[in-house]
């Protein structure tokens, strides 16, 4: 964590997070808007990787990068007509206003609050080889109930899905 | 100089702020979806910046639960895109728009 290339990485990796995001809400074409969010998604894979969590950073690049990215510019194409346009509606100022207020009330508690921190050395004990195996047996024992809970969740989003755009009735 | 706790909840929380933002200014259906994604996403960061550098839970006895907990968010995300997704593109067969401010149908 010390090193100055990870301090680097870090700034570099969270401008472009917080930069892209921003230009989601700038930017007049939808499309446009949701290659920026691909982009916010990857800056946020690399500071996932900067928290040692390599398991989760593949896995963001994956489905969010990757399959969600994927089913938004799909929705962007199904909805020709309405969609090009990332217009705002009537309530651009207390949007902001809520999301500047909200940003500045968790700055404010990271600053204030004393955590109970690690740092240094501390900080470096818990980087892992790898989280693979931890996270598949913390899946298998701990959270049995949970991991069934969701697969059962993706089950359903995935007949539900289906079943809500499927075009006619079968015979 | 070093990287602290601080610094990863900044940047959580400025892009939560800006997932709030789009999430209610915009017009679109999927832009506000691309919001909530962003606020997600931000969930996920705090999520692992807790896991790497908090001293108050005890690593031993659970290792990795920040991490567990993300695989179940991302989970959760994946399958509430899926739905809403589709939802938008029913609603646009249906009333040939997705913008919320004209889909009043059920308004007092």
């Amino acid at each position: 964590m010390e090193s100055n290339g990870v301090v680097l990485g870090f700034y570099l990796l969270s401008g472009l997070t917080v930069g892209s995001a921003l230009l989601v809400f700038v930017s007049r074409n939808l499309l446009h808007a949701v290659l920026f969010l691909v982009l916010s998604f990857l800056g946020m894979a690399g500071l996932f990787v900067t928290l040692s969590a390599d398991f989760i950073a593949v896995a963001q690049v994956l489905i969010y990068a990757g399959a969600i990215s994927v089913l938004l510019v799909f929705a962007v194409m199904l909805t020709p007509l309405a969609s090009r346009d990332n217009a705002n509606s009537l309530f651009v100022l207390p949007g902001v206003l809520t999301g500047l207020a909200f940003a500045g009330i968790v700055g404010f508690v990271a600053v204030d609050v004393t955590w109970p921190e690690l740092t240094g050395d501390a900080v470096m004990s818990r980087d892992f080889a790898t989280t693979v195996q931890g996270i598949g047996s913390a899946l298998l024992e701990p959270y049995i109930l949970a991991f069934e809970v969701a697969s059962v969740l993706l089950l359903a989003a995935l007949i539900g899905a289906i079943l809500l755009v499927r075009e006619d009735e079968p015979a | 100089m070093s990287v602290t706790l601080e610094h990863y909840l900044a940047v959580s929380g400025l892009v939560f702020g800006i997932g709030i933002a789009i999430a209610l200014s915009k017009r679109n259906a999927i832009a506000v979806l691309m919001g909530v994604e962003l606020m997600l996403n931000a969930v996920n960061l705090t999520f692992l910046s807790f896991s790497r550098f908090s001293a108050a839970f005890d690593e031993a006895s659970a290792p990795l639960a920040g991490h567990v907990f993300v695989v179940f968010v991302l989970t959760v995300a994946a399958a509430e895109a899926a739905v809403a997704l589709a939802m938008a593109v029913l609603v646009y067969r249906r009333r040939e728009t997705v913008d919320l401010d004209r889909i009043n149908l059920m308004r007092w």
